[in-house]
């Protein structure tokens, strides 16, 4: 097992993260539904305990994915959060008035009282999944941002990368393809949150709201995601040259097709996904007794995000590519650990099953019991 | 930007000590509080007595709401590294993201799956399931800790690295003398320990208050006496790990030990002040004395930073003048450090030039001074010599506060305990108000502890190689001057809804429900 393998097997884990992260969203998509699905005080109560009991396993993955970034590949955690700011400082923003809303919400003495708190967590459910979404497309559309390492040694302005548009990330909004992802992301945590609901309250009228609401939200998620897709296989991509390591000068057309195109099995993991998303998302939809739509929209996500982090990454593809300055652009290659790390960080990686397999029994053993309305002043709500 | 501007490494410097100090606020009570009610709820299962459950939930309850904000101050602490420090994250990101991404996989996942069965799984799992989970949440904050404070401690010490002038950073190659590196053992120790202790006086103070109130007694003694006894198990080891702490700071960092003591003049046999006041505007090289009033323990500070009572401590002057013996011969002076860590940045351009033109010979001899230099990197960022010092009253006083309040405290929780087991603790209402109001002084010996560590170790981001000015991100200091704002104010707020909360469910008091003991 060479470099290339580490390097590979950690944009793996990285993409499995980003995917783990996105099918979490559910979380934040529930909480863009409280006004909606929440009308009644007891039903809102339900749906806040229900997500309650999950919202951290969101937040962790999120951290968890910054930190295994951070681990595996250093210099995009450079170059993207000290350069992006802004984009990056308002998810965290977004994030940390979720953190403490869960708890707040319920108890007297808040301060800020208990609208505050749920206008909280549907800030965080609108700006969580919009935010997200738009800043991983940049790893398909590119930022204007320059690596020079040779900076290290100049005393008056030893940063090695710096960014290149004033607005440090906002400016992503300007490019009606990252809206598009967002938006895209966000309607689909919000159908992840109906099914989540269908799933998990025993309410025969949330239930039916929800799957009402998963239609609405399935229609622009299916819209959105579609012209995304349409638009990234017909893309040009950056190739890097696998022997000399430099960047094509010259952008690669239809590059993300390409890159299906060279792995088949990405190319089959991206339609048994999107054939998951949408029988969980049409089942759910129409037939009123089906509850477990999460199980199969859940996976497909993963599937679907996983592959599309997939080939962001590889087959020599530039995965952060730089609009001012070419050979700055971000490979797996270039911007990772060193050799030992990575296969330190490798044998860590090992433990993972093991922490997934005590999620699943916590998260069955919590949810063998579906949340009930007398659940609500029992633990807390 | 051409050139960094000066304020900007202040504002990111505000920015990070405002998240880390709050966050700070919220640990210590995670892992203290986290060892109380774990073996109340232990006592709980073993013998199937309801009062013990009850009081675990109530104490659970605190928990819950100060995790809560604990966690969405530490997200930001994480993210910060890149944001705010975006050179460091590349120049040391082989190293220190290494850990981070532990801490997440191991620490924060085991957290935030048990931590749900602890508050909602009493109906939903077994007893025993329900006793794992919370200890689990325990062990997850504590692992948590030792992470981080793996990371922390290398800053302080970096060990199990070297540079690799191709990459322009440096890369781990000894992953456990990272993980067990005598500074990381001595840190993890010590602040899990320190957050015993302020976990332990949070109990002991709200309890009291119920003593006050002549509400709850029964539960408040129960809680005074698992709490005072953690207290005294964490403050005692806190000192022993504390001694270990002052003796790493001795060999590893001598100039932080040279602050915390305000030592300008070193030498041997050197007292430990245990008490004074330094002269105001006291700097290096001016003829004042260094203390307008100084109490000191004789020959101690020579005793704990060397193991000899007669030992040779080296001062602020010392240290930037140099001159003095060391096992490894005579000391540089800062000013010759300056000048090995310019010659290692010129032969580091020059390497990376020759590699460029493919000048092996060239690239060679470059490579052989820059690893002859390396250690003093960092030295040449300095523009004078008084850079190295960090801020000498900041520092000795933080120390100061730290020890006498941990030495109180280790006073108040002989005596609670005492009284507690004569069965008198009950009646003696004026300890009772001392131990309701030491629970901020818990607060503030954990803080200025930090303050110590962190000032300390200024100017350096990670000590020797990368001053703070070298790790910043090239962002215009506008907008980190606003998000220190936003976060001063968000975090402030919250802060003050955290104790209004926490205030109003102490009052409500622990639930009491009539359910029959069970037999066990």
């Amino acid at each position: 097992m060479d470099y290339s393998f580490y390097q590979h097997y950690w944009w793996f884990l990285i993409s499995l993260l980003g995917a783990l992260l996105v099918f979490l969203l559910f979380v934040q998509g529930g909480q863009s539904l409280i006004y909606t699905l929440g009308k009644k005080e007891n039903h809102l109560n339900m749906m806040l305990l229900s997500l309650k009991m999950k919202w951290e396993l969101t937040f962790t993955t999120l951290v968890t994915f910054g930190g295994a970034f951070f681990a595996s590949f250093p210099l995009f955690y450079s170059t993207s959060f000290g350069g992006a700011y802004w984009v990056w400082m308002l998810i965290l923003f977004s994030f940390v008035v979720q953190a403490v809303s869960y708890e707040f919400i319920a108890k007297k003495g808040g301060l800020l009282g208990n609208r505050t708190y749920k206008a909280f967590l549907f800030l965080n459910g609108l700006l969580g999944p919009l935010l997200l979404g738009a800043a991983v497309s940049t790893f398909f559309t590119g930022s204007e941002f320059v690596v020079n390492k040779g900076n290290i040694t100049d005393l008056a302005m030893p940063v090695i990368s710096s960014w290149e548009n004033p607005l440090h990330g906002l400016e992503a909004v300007g490019n009606i393809w990252n809206v598009f992802l967002g938006l895209a992301v966000f309607f689909l945590a919000r159908c992840l949150g109906c099914l989540y609901f269908i799933n998990n309250l025993d309410d025969s009228e949330i239930r039916k709201n929800a799957r009402k609401q998963l239609l609405y939200n399935a229609i622009p998620f299916l819209l959105f995601f579609l012209l995304y897709l349409g638009m990234l296989l017909l893309k040009d991509g950056w190739a890097e040259d696998p022997v000399t390591k430099l960047i094509s000068s010259e952008p690669e057309p239809l590059k993300y097709w390409h890159n299906l195109l060279a792995m088949p099995w990405a190319l089959a993991m991206l339609v048994i996904g999107v054939v998951l998303v949408l029988y969980g998302f049409g089942r759910s939809a129409f037939q009123k007794k089906f509850i477990y739509g999460i199980w199969y929209a859940g996976p497909g996500v993963i599937l679907v995000v996983l592959v599309l982090f997939l080939i962001a990454g590889f087959n020599n593809t530039s995965y952060y590519p730089s609009l001012t300055s070419t050979q700055s652009s971000l490979t797996i290659t270039n911007s990772c650990s060193s050799l030992f790390t990575l296969k330190a960080m490798s044998v860590v990686s090992l433990f993972i099953p093991f922490v997934a397999a005590y999620i699943w029994y916590a998260w069955r053993s919590l949810d063998k019991k579906k949340v009930k309305s007398s659940d609500v002043s029992e633990d807390g709500y | 930007m051409d050139q960094i501007d000066v304020s900007l490494i202040d504002w990111s410097r505000a920015q990070f000590a405002l998240t880390a100090a709050y966050h700070w606020l919220f640990v210590p009570l995670t892992l203290g509080l986290g060892i109380v009610m774990g073996v109340m709820e232990t006592i709980y299962y073993r013998t199937g007595d309801l009062k013990w459950k009850q009081t675990a939930k109530f104490w659970m309850k605190l928990f819950g709401i100060n995790f809560a904000i604990g966690v969405a101050t530490g997200i930001i602490l994480e993210f910060e590294f890149g944001t705010n420090w975006s050179n460091y994250s590349w120049f040391v990101g082989d190293i220190f993201g290494a850990p981070l991404a532990i801490e997440g996989i191991f620490a924060f996942f085991m957290e935030a799956t048990f931590i749900a069965v602890m508050f909602f799984g009493w109906n939903r799992v077994s007893k025993g399931f329900h006793l794992v989970s919370t200890w689990l949440v325990v062990f997850g904050a504590t692992l948590s800790a030792l992470w981080i404070l793996v990371a922390n401690a290398w800053m302080q010490y970096p060990v199990g690295m070297e540079f690799n002038p191709d990459t322009v950073r440096n890369e781990m190659n000894d992953f456990w003398a990272l993980v067990f590196s005598p500074v990381a053992i001595n840190k993890f120790f010590h602040t899990v320990l320190s957050g015993w202790m302020l976990g332990a006086a949070f109990v002991v103070g709200i309890s009291s208050w119920f003593l006050l109130k002549k509400r709850e007694t029964v539960f408040a003694r129960d809680s005074i006496k698992i709490a005072a006894i953690v207290g005294m198990i964490g403050i005692l080891l806190s000192a022993w790990t504390g001694g270990g702490s002052a003796y790493q700071v001795a060999q590893k960092q001598p100039m932080k030990l040279a602050a915390m003591e305000g030592l300008y003049e070193g030498g041997n046999s050197v007292g430990l002040v245990g008490v004074g006041i330094l002269t105001p505007g006291k700097e290096y090289g001016d003829d004042k004395e260094a203390f307008v009033f100084d109490f000191r323990f004789p020959k101690v500070l020579s005793f704990l930073s060397t193991r000899d009572f007669d030992g040779y401590v080296p001062g602020i002057n010392n240290l930037v003048e140099g001159g003095y013996d060391t096992p490894e011969g005579k000391a540089l002076s800062i000013a010759e450090k300056m000048e090995k860590g310019k010659i290692a940045k010129a032969a580091l351009n020059r390497y990376r030039e020759a590699q460029k033109e493919g000048n092996e010979t060239v690239a060679a001899e470059a490579r052989k001074t820059l690893d002859e230099n390396f250690k003093h990197f960092g030295y040449g960022y300095f523009e004078s010599p008084e850079d190295a010092v960090p801020n000498v009253p900041l520092v000795f006083y933080s120390f100061r506060i730290m020890v006498i309040l941990a030495a109180f405290f280790l006073v108040l929780f002989v005596l609670v305990w005492f009284l507690i087991y004569k069965k008198k603790f009950e009646n003696t209402r004026w300890l009772q108000w001392i131990c309701l109001f030491s629970i901020p002084l818990a607060y503030i010996a954990s803080q200025a502890g930090w303050v110590v560590a962190e000032v300390g170790r200024q100017p350096w981001a990670i000590q020797d190689i990368m001053p703070v000015q070298a790790a910043i991100s090239n962002i215009d200091t506008g907008s980190v001057k606003l998000t220190f704002f936003i976060f001063l104010t968000l975090f402030t707020v919250l802060l003050i809804a955290e104790i209004g909360i926490m205030v109003k469910q102490i009052k409500k008091g622990p639930e009491f429900i009539n359910e029959k003991n069970e037999e066990n």
